[in-house]
């Protein structure tokens, strides 16, 4: 080592200077044969896809021979209008796709970011014993595969199942949930036919009274498993904010005499803001993605009323031969997710860090990177 | 000072209730989260007829291994086991590679066109899994590498969330040591692999954990490259069997015994790497 470091600094000037550029040149060389692997792997299977992708979905391909080859047409916007646009069944099944997934959107979003809230808040109490046994026990949903816990829940939630045998404890029968179509709004308002001026053709072919079916029995079981497994996930997220927050703001909010929900509402939760930012994106990305618990669930059944845009999507190419009218739903979809993070971001005006330092910042980004990989809001 | 007092003395009062009250809430909650999965284990072992009549039970007067003999019996399971143990293999083996290897080009070499690449990496995040079903299936199809494992294998091989953890871990270590190195006269691929990566244990690890679990649980990537049962995996048979695939009645036990079985690896790594999973404090990146 000395001898290496003596040789160097005996070297002349100007021999430096290019045995400089020569180290320059050699690690711009490392540096791209480095990225390489990564530039062609998500070259090929991430940005090539998006722009074939764009391609089938404004032509007539039909998934014979080749996307690019001779005997396949440019049709402009039609896969976009059959989808968007009129009456046709291609219209209503979308229409009813987007519903399906708007209300589990609705509901799922709010309610697995309050529970995972109250979960990390309940587990971050310095106080509390056998803390690492319930974050265990909130977080293994978590990480077990999306069509083992469907198939749990297919039987848990089946007509005969522990979830019926539960509610029959308080001699309540409960429906046969996988098989049950009707929506929870319709069901409250005690079924029916609805108003005659519900009935016509609204938005996307289907009519206002089928817009406010509310999600059905069938996607409501599906809501609650996907509760269930995300907020372990997100509890951890808002957990490594609380503890970069730290005790001493909730001391100083206590020795000023404030009451717990004082402390929770007027200190601890808008120095949470934005890892209640980060949740609700990461929500709403991951909610307009349901695909898996479909697919080995239910099929979009009963009645279409678990049918969402990514499984509508995957059946109109895969299933029905209809490549051009899936890649079109596929890049809809896209639209809609991009729509929503922008809304959301104008409402909740973005997710500025103001209270909390670098150091904190720091772990929640890292806390935020983990969980965008293991939700799938990142490919 | 006395206003400091009272504040403690009266936290202290509503310690007594509200701590109860916590421990109440808490307890029932995580029977909630843990009943589902004493039932699955619980039903695997009953009748088909038990299970159906009976499935809140975690009792049974006559357990069964039955559901068990008839799935290794009557189905491909292990073919599906095996396969899912290669491609996790394979990818997690791969992904370490080369996601390490990208992070460390874009947080240390200096390259034209760095930048660029960066920029674009944070871009791909952006865009949904869900979306590039179609698209994936065609590419596939066009290089040739559909229904093999190559297919399956290759488009998982990098992550851009990987990549992005892993730049911002090599970021976060001093430069010294690596100097000492290259002054030593190690090239760039030397340091990397013996001096840099030796010291990124805890990334490492953090990467090994998202992409086991993540490569064992994938279910929607191997449906668009695959279509032959040689190559099914255990997420694309499971959701065959869910559908009813098998032979006639619910066959609760075989279900729920295929599901808690393709748990059991996720559940071991979970349990042994706990502590760096569940530790949000230190993150995975220790500075």
């Amino acid at each position: 080592m000395t001898t290496t470091q003596g040789l160097a600094r005996a070297t002349p000037a100007p021999a430096q200077g290019r045995g400089r550029r020569s180290l320059g040149n050699a690690q711009a060389g490392a540096g791209w044969l480095f990225v390489l692997p990564m530039v062609v792997v998500l070259g090929l299977f991430l940005f090539l896809p998006v722009v074939m992708a764009a391609w089938v979905s404004v032509s007539d391909w039909s998934g014979r021979g080749a996307p690019w080859g001779g005997n396949v047409n440019f049709v402009g916007s039609k896969n976009y209008v059959d989808v968007l646009g009129g009456q046709g069944l291609a219209a209503r099944d979308f229409g009813t796709a987007i519903r399906n997934n708007l209300y589990y959107v609705i509901l799922v979003v709010p309610l697995q970011t309050v529970l995972s809230l109250l979960l990390a808040f309940m587990v971050n109490k310095r106080a509390l014993r056998g803390k690492s046994f319930y974050r265990t026990a909130f977080y293994f949903p978590s990480v077990t595969s999306s069509v083992a816990i469907t198939v749990l829940w297919l039987f848990l939630f089946s007509a005969s199942g522990a979830v019926n045998a539960f509610l029959g404890w308080f001699s309540i029968q409960g429906p046969n949930w996988f098989a049950d179509p009707r929506g929870v709004i319709h069901i409250m308002l005690g079924g029916g036919d609805g108003p005659a001026a519900l009935q016509e053709p609204a938005l996307f072919g289907i009519s206002g009274w089928e817009w406010l079916a509310g999600p059905s029995v069938a996607m409501c079981a599906f809501i609650l498993m996907a509760i269930f497994t995300t907020s372990g996930t997100f509890m951890l997220l808002f957990l490594a904010a609380l503890q970069a927050i730290g005790e001493e703001t909730e001391e100083a909010a206590m020795v000023d005499g404030a009451s717990a929900w004082q402390r929770f509402w007027y200190v601890t939760l808008p120095m949470l803001r934005p890892t209640v930012f980060t949740v609700i994106t990461l929500g709403l990305i991951g909610t307009w993605q349901v695909f898996d618990q479909i697919y080995t669930g239910t099929q979009g059944g009963p009645s279409k009323t678990t049918l969402t845009p990514a499984y509508l999507s995957y059946d109109a190419a895969f299933l029905s031969g209809d490549w051009g009218r899936g890649a079109a739903i596929a890049f809809v979809l896209f639209g809609i997710i991009v729509l929503f993070t922008i809304l959301q971001r104008l409402i909740l005006g973005g997710g500025d860090n103001t209270g909390t330092d670098r150091r904190a910042q720091r772990a929640e980004k890292r806390a935020r990177t983990r969980a965008a990989a293991q939700t799938g809001g990142v490919a | 000072m006395s206003n400091t007092e009272a504040a403690r003395r009266h936290a202290g009062e509503s310690h007594g209730v509200g701590h109860v009250a916590t421990y109440v809430v808490l307890t029932l909650l995580a029977i909630m989260y843990i009943f589902p999965f004493l039932v699955e284990v619980a039903n695997s072992f009953k009748t088909d007829e038990e299970a159906t009549l009976a499935g809140m039970s975690l009792w049974s007067t006559n357990w069964t291994t039955a559901a068990y003999t008839t799935l290794f019996a009557n189905s491909d399971f292990a073919l599906w086991t095996m396969n899912s143990v290669i491609v996790t293999v394979v990818v997690t083996t791969g992904r370490v590679f080369f996601v390490s290897l990208a992070g460390y080009s874009l947080a240390r070499l200096r390259f034209p066109g760095r930048q660029a690449v960066y920029l674009a990496l944070i871009a791909v995040m952006s865009v949904p899994a869900v979306v590039l079903l179609i698209p994936k299936f065609l590419v596939i199809k066009s290089l040739g590498i559909y229904d093999s494992y190559a297919g399956m294998i290759l488009p998982l091989l990098v992550d851009a969330a990987g990549v992005f953890i892993m730049r911002n871990f090599f970021e976060s270590i001093p430069l010294a040591v690596e100097e000492a190195a290259r002054i030593d006269g190690a090239g760039t691929f030397r340091t990397f692999w013996s001096v840099v990566l030796p010291m990124s244990r805890p990334a490492l690890m953090t990467i090994i954990i998202l992409s086991f679990q993540g490569s064992w649980n994938e279910l929607n990537h191997f449906i668009v490259s695959t279509q032959s049962p040689s190559l099914t995996t255990l997420t694309k048979g499971v959701a065959s069997l869910a559908s009813g695939q098998l032979s006639s009645g619910n066959q609760y036990p075989i279900k729920l015994a295929a599901a808690a079985l393709m748990t059991i690896p996720v559940a071991i790594i979970f349990f042994i790497f706990q502590k760096r999973i569940m530790n949000t404090s230190g993150g995975a990146v220790k500075e």
